[in-house]
């Protein structure tokens, strides 16, 4: 098995596997927060992260997701260093044969920074809901029962009265989707799901779900600046 | 009609006299050049007359010159095998350059590929992954008759593709991560599909690509550059084959 973590192809079936498990969770994370934007009252959302806050299965996987996320970030940074050992001295003329903004090409660049924004989305809700706390989730909301956070109030608060915070959020999903449209078939490529048929629909997938995941989280922010 | 003439091109190319030495870029200028001519021919114009000056010429690697040994290596303004699709730099013509034009010629640059002097790098890495497994083991006694073992054509078609791999080292010039993927890709595929290369397939796949991560080779990220710039085609669906057979191999361990 050690030998296994530490060939190249053993390696990037981590990587492979965590990543499809994060786009997994991308699409669980996306469906509640549209949420967000069928129900300006905020009584759905709340709801539904109500719902995610207290379900015994997403408590379960919180812990496994976190391990994913971390798997993923090391693994990357594992191999793009031993990747870049192997060529110790580059071309003067440089590669040409690939756009330089391929997002094949530059999977760790755009991981990089999904990392910060997922460390700024993190600090703005997450840990205000698990751990700080703030003023405004226990703000009193339309059907909101006692002890129930008001998430709503939170993530509204921030997207209508901080446009910058908007910019960040849509720059974030572009972000998410461009390392996805690479990301999604690689995955299938690294663990041997692929072959000249799937090839191409492996590919018009990977766009699909990157264009679903990168534009749906782009909507929500979008929303709250046009609407309020 | 005559081929066009170039009247004077620049010729920017790596000189490094020894694997220890440091090397540089030195720029030549090379005059009168048939557009018709192929790109070696001007590289061996180029070293007649650098050797006219007394200079030492320019070593580079070649062999057949058609496109069959894989022993010409020139990264060429930026392109293994040169700006020309599906040939290798033997088979490029100077028809694909202009009048005038600075060409920046590079070796193969790899950790695995040590340059051995100016252009030439030394390849051996491949023939020691060849050597871990890239092969049927043979039986004594008579020569079997091939068609004894009926074969899909599709199969035989696409270890033929596979076995197309002339081991140039252009997939691994250019990955960005030096990675020699499709190179293992294309020797693991050509036995995978046909009968007598299934018998030791485990085998030959762990051996293969636990040789390539030991010779330095970097990971394959699914980028794509190698197929485009392999000068026989070879696809990168076979890395997914590679990747199917060494995990099931390791998998049943």
């Amino acid at each position: 098995m050690s030998s296994f973590m530490k060939a190249s192809i053993g390696r990037k079936f981590f990587m492979s596997l965590t990543g499809l498990f994060l786009i997994v969770f991308l699409f669980v994370h996306l469906t509640l927060n549209l949420f967000l934007t069928f129900d300006d009252s905020g009584v759905l959302f709340n709801e539904a992260a109500h719902f995610m806050a207290t379900n015994p299965i997403i408590k379960i996987m919180e812990p496994v997701l976190a391990l994913g996320f971390v798997i993923h970030i090391i693994w990357s940074g594992w191999i793009t260093l031993e990747n870049m050992k192997a060529r110790p001295k580059g071309y003067q003329a440089g590669d040409n044969l690939l756009k330089w903004y391929a997002p094949a090409k530059n999977m760790f660049i755009l991981g990089g920074m999904v990392l910060i924004f997922l460390i700024i989305h993190l600090f703005n809700f997450y840990v205000k809901m698990r751990f700080t706390g703030d003023p405004l989730l226990n703000q009193p909301g339309p059907g909101l029962e006692d002890g129930v956070h008001n998430s709503y109030a939170l993530v509204a608060n921030l997207f209508i009265h901080y446009p910058v915070y908007d910019i960040i959020y849509i720059i974030g999903g572009i972000l998410v989707g461009l390392h996805i449209s690479h990301g999604f078939w690689s995955a299938f490529q690294t663990i041997g799901l692929n072959n000249s048929n799937w090839m191409k629909r492996l590919k018009f997938l990977a766009h699909l779900v990157a264009f679903i995941i990168g534009a749906g989280f782009a909507y929500i922010p979008l929303y709250f600046l046009i609407k309020f | 009609m005559a081929d066009k003439i170039l009247k004077k091109i620049y010729v920017k190319v790596w000189r490094q006299n020894n694997p220890s030495d440091k090397g540089r870029f030195e720029t030549y200028e090379v005059e009168n050049i048939s557009q018709g001519s192929s790109f070696l021919e001007m590289i061996d114009i180029l070293n007649d007359q650098l050797i006219r000056e007394g200079k030492d010429p320019i070593a580079f690697d070649h062999d057949c010159r058609e496109g069959i040994c894989g022993m010409c290596s020139m990264y060429i303004n930026g392109h293994a095998h040169g700006p020309d699709s599906e040939i290798t730099t033997c088979q490029l013509h100077m028809r694909k350059f202009e009048d005038g034009e600075t060409i920046t010629v590079e070796p193969w640059r790899a950790g695995a590929f040590p340059v051995i002097k100016d252009l030439i790098v030394d390849r051996v890495a491949f023939d020691k992954i060849q050597q871990a497994g890239g092969y049927v083991s043979v039986n004594t006694g008579g020569v079997p008759d091939g068609n004894t073992i009926p074969i899909a054509q599709v199969d035989a078609e696409e270890a033929m593709d596979a076995a197309a791999c002339i081991g140039c080292g252009a997939c691994v010039a250019t990955c960005k991560n030096s990675s020699a993927m499709l190179f293992v890709a294309a020797k693991v595929s050509q036995f995978a599909k046909l009968p007598q290369g299934k018998v030791e397939a485990k085998r030959r796949a762990k051996a293969m690509v636990a040789k390539m991560d030991e010779l330095g080779f970097g990971g394959c990220t699914n980028t794509g550059a190698c197929e485009l710039a392999c000068p026989k085609n070879i696809s990168i669906s076979h890395i997914a084959r590679l990747n199917r057979e060494y995990l099931k191999a390791k998998f049943s361990d």
